[in-house]
């Protein structure tokens, strides 16, 4: 059972959870992810690592409640416990094992997208940490869905916003910024790294293609077991079918069938559509009926 | 050599209802069925089932024990050479192993040796003997990775020889293949897996799950900061294989891992949990043994019509006897000596068929098996919404990626000898890791080898 030390709702429906689990904190590796279940009757649901604490022995995932097993784990409070928190899994950062003296001559962008902010953060923090400050543009759809703003900040070294209806920074979408900054502003870029929606991912992957600027994306697939027995996370790269929870998360954007990725993410979105409904009409709080998450 | 008495028949669901059902198909023997079957036995001077049981469990022992009602005596027997009968007793296939050598089934029919196994095996779960005095620690810590049968069962010895043993899991439950492969109709979770772990756990045995070794933990990081002694790898052989035909990156295209993972480790049978399944209205499921037959009956008990389709024979499927007469029962439909080429799809991604050819048997393989040839031009569709995968599987190449100077074969199999011995001091192998996908008996049975060898190597330390 791990712990959860502390929760808060970052914006509408997105929560952080910082959860005591001693061996992840000091394993995990940005762009690494979990495995969380709710109690003994909830799904395995992958959540990129949003932070880590070794000494304190805490990890943080933030959450965006979409489905039955979101709502679930948001449901709970501090001093409650999750069933289970596996990982850390899928591969580190490439970046991570990189030669810190070739890692600090490069030009790093980073984008995120909503939800995604959260897995950008530790990637950021780590590279602030070992003397690299990379720019980062951040997209939400307004003001009020923007998460870790000042955290962000303390971290990259230009932070730009983009909002849908403009209510904070540029009002359009992230590849306009991307644009923007590399052509308006003569920006010279060596490294992209993208992690939101896939669609996001996706534009994102099309825009830096015209500019040849090499860009990563960590893809959020369906996932079971997280570490390479089912293949519900399979996903083609380069033409070869590969793995998201042990070859990923993260890959080059402009390998991966990005339209398929986006159809396999629906293959169990009818089940999970009828889910939600029955647990929504058995009113909030659902509590595992088999009794078993005590 | 005729025997009068025939081979006791077994009782069985009936097939129509539990096609509908997950409860056991098998009953089993009671008291009375179980003397009467274990008064068939010639209690032959040279025994040739226990040649052919692959850890030597004294049979005629144990089965006369069975005949004279002790059947505490019998479980000590078996316990001597296996430590999970009622398991074994339900999954070994008996037919190429002790029942096929069976000195009986020349003229008749063999002796139901793993219908008595399961007999005793129950009755012990159900008799629990009196907390035995577990020896006194020793002092030394063993690593065991992995809770599936090569898992528990070196745990078992090792504990029993008074180490601390502690598994480390990387799903959130213990069991392996018997917690997340084999279905409850076939192999009951609770009173049987559940109830062989208590055991387990009774000898002292920790168990920590949600701990994948090669990312949670690594063995150097057992070995060197942890304390242990010694590491067992049990990790089994859980990389799904998939076709490479086109079309299976469709919508509905699953492997057997998945689908059976979904089904008996997350219960998605059962309204209770919150695990989707994707199960459509036509299923064909790709292979002929034991997975594939699990897969297809699963399919059918959750409303599919469900078929296998198989590139060899029968007489070639690997699945035991008792599964496919079991299928047949339940109305699976049996596709035999054909081969997909191609997973249809519709405009959206999602399966609508399965193109196929035919096959015939051409020479004997390196497997004696005689390998199927594509008859020419005898392409045609069979019209599904699902297809699962259950061609193999081989060893997930995580620990081998994270572990220093352990060598694994082509195959990604860890290398290890008769005794578990790797090419890395400390670290010991078997089951499936060393085999590549096999059976329940040999892995419980390498786990036990490996306890001795590494008893060896810690005293000789
Ligand atoms: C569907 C199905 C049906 C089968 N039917 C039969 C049958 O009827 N008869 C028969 O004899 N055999 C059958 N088998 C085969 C049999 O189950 C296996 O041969 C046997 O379970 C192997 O045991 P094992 O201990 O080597 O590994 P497993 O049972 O595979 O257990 C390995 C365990 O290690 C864990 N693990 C893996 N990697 C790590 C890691 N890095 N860190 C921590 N833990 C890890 C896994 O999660 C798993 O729990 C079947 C297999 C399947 C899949
Ligand atoms: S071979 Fe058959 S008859 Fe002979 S001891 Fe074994 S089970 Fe009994
Ligand atoms: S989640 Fe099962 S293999 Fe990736």
């Amino acid at each position: 059972m791990y712990k959860i030390l502390e929760k808060r709702e970052l914006a509408s429906a997105i929560w952080l959870m910082k959860v005591h689990a001693p061996r992840v904190a000091s394993s995990a590796r940005p762009g690494q992810f979990v495995i969380v279940r709710a109690d003994e009757c909830g799904e395995r649901i992958p959540l990129t690592v949003a932070d880590y604490d070794a000494r304190e022995g805490s990890v943080t995932i933030v959450i965006q409640t979409i489905g039955v097993s979101t709502k679930k784990i948001c449901a709970l409070d501090p001093g409650q416990c999750l069933a289970d928190f596996a990982g850390p899994l899928g591969r580190p950062s490439e970046f991570v094992s990189e030669d810190l003296q070739t890692l600090r001559g490069k030009k790093i962008l980073f984008v995120a997208g909503g939800v995604g902010t959260a897995p950008v953060y530790p990637q950021v923090k780590w590279l602030a940490e070992h003397g690299v400050r990379a720019d980062v543009i951040v997209g939400a759809k307004n003001r009020d869905m923007l998460i870790m703003t000042e955290q962000m900040r303390a971290v990259a070294g230009n932070l730009y916003i983009a909002t849908d209806d403009g209510s904070e920074g540029f009002k359009g979408l992230v590849t306009e910024v991307i644009r923007h900054l590399i052509e308006q502003q003569g920006r010279h870029y060596d490294l992209c790294v993208a992690i939101g929606p896939m669609i996001m991912m996706k534009f994102v992957a099309l825009t830096t293609r015209d500019y040849g600027l090499k860009t990563i994306v960590s893809l959020n697939s369906l996932m079971v077991d997280g570490t390479g027995m089912c293949g519900a996370c399979r996903v083609s790269v380069g033409g070869k079918t590969v793995f998201t929870c042990v070859d990923g998360p993260e890959f080059d954007a402009h390998l991966v069938d990005f339209d398929e990725a986006m159809r396999r993410q629906g293959m169990y979105r009818t089940q999970e559509q009828r889910a939600l409904k029955i647990a929504e009409e058995r009113a909030a709080g659902h509590k595992c009926r088999i009794g078993l998450d005590k | 050599m005729a025997n009068k008495i025939a081979r006791v028949p077994v009782r069985e669901q009936d097939p129509q209802k539990r096609a509908a059902n997950f409860e056991e198909v098998c009953y089993g023997y009671d008291i009375e069925e179980a003397r009467k079957e274990a008064s068939r036995c010639l209690n032959c001077k040279k025994p040739r089932c226990v040649e052919q049981c692959p850890v030597s469990i004294q049979i005629p022992r144990f089965i006369s024990q069975v005949l004279q009602g002790d059947f505490a005596a019998a479980s000590r027997t078996i316990a001597e050479d296996s430590s999970l009968p009622s398991v074994c007793g339900r999954v070994c296939p008996q037919e190429t192993q002790c029942e096929g050598a069976c000195i009986l089934g020349i003229k008749g029919e063999p002796v139901a040796i793993g219908k008595l196994e399961r007999f005793v095996g129950d009755w012990a779960l159900e008799h629990p003997s009196p907390a035995g005095q577990t020896p006194p620690s020793n002092g030394h810590k063993v690593a065991v990775i992995g809770s599936g049968p090569s898992g528990l069962a070196c745990a078992s010895d090792l504990a029993r020889m008074g180490y601390r043993v502690k598994i480390f899991e990387a799903l959130h439950k213990v069991g392996g293949v018997l917690e997340y492969g084999i279905p409850e109709f076939r192999l009951p979770k609770e009173r049987i897996v559940a109830a062989s772990v208590e055991n387990v756990k009774r000898l002292g045995v920790e168990f920590e799950t949600d701990t994948i070794v090669g990312r949670t933990v690594t063995i150097d990081s057992l070995l060197e900061e942890e304390g242990y002694q010694a590491v067992f790898i049990g990790s089994g052989a859980g990389l799904p294989r998939f076709m490479g035909i086109p079309g299976e990156n469709l919508n509905g295209v699953v492997s057997a891992n998945e689908f059976l993972t979904r089904a008996n480790l997350m219960k998605a049978y059962d309204s209770r949990y919150d695990t989707p399944i994707y199960v459509g209205r036509r299923v064909v499921v790709v292979g002929g043994g034991n997975v594939a037959m699990d897969a297809v009956r699963t399919a059918k008990r959750l409303g599919a019509e469900a078929f296998i389709v198989y590139r060899r024979s029968e007489a070639e499927l690997p699945a035991r006897v008792e599964e496919v007469h079991h299928a047949r029962q339940e109305g699976i439909e049996f596709r035999m000596l054909t081969n997909p080429t191609e997973i249809l799809g519709t405009e959206q991604g999602w399966v609508r068929g399965i193109r196929c050819v035919r096959m015939t048997l051409g020479e004997p393989d390196q497997s004696g098996r005689r390998s199927p040839v594509v008859v020419e031009g005898s392409e045609f569709e069979i019209e599904c919404d699902v297809v699962i995968m259950a061609l193999g599987t081989s060893p997930n190449p995580l620990i081998a990626a994270t572990t220093a100077g352990l060598d694994t074969d082509r195959r990604g199999c860890v290398v290890a000898d008769g005794q578990g011995v790797t090419s890395r001091p400390g670290v010991f192998a078997g089951g499936d890791a060393v085999t590549g996908a096999a059976t329940v008996i040999l892995a419980m049975g390498a786990g036990r080898k490996a306890a001795r060898a590494i008893d060896e190597y810690i005293r000789n330390k």
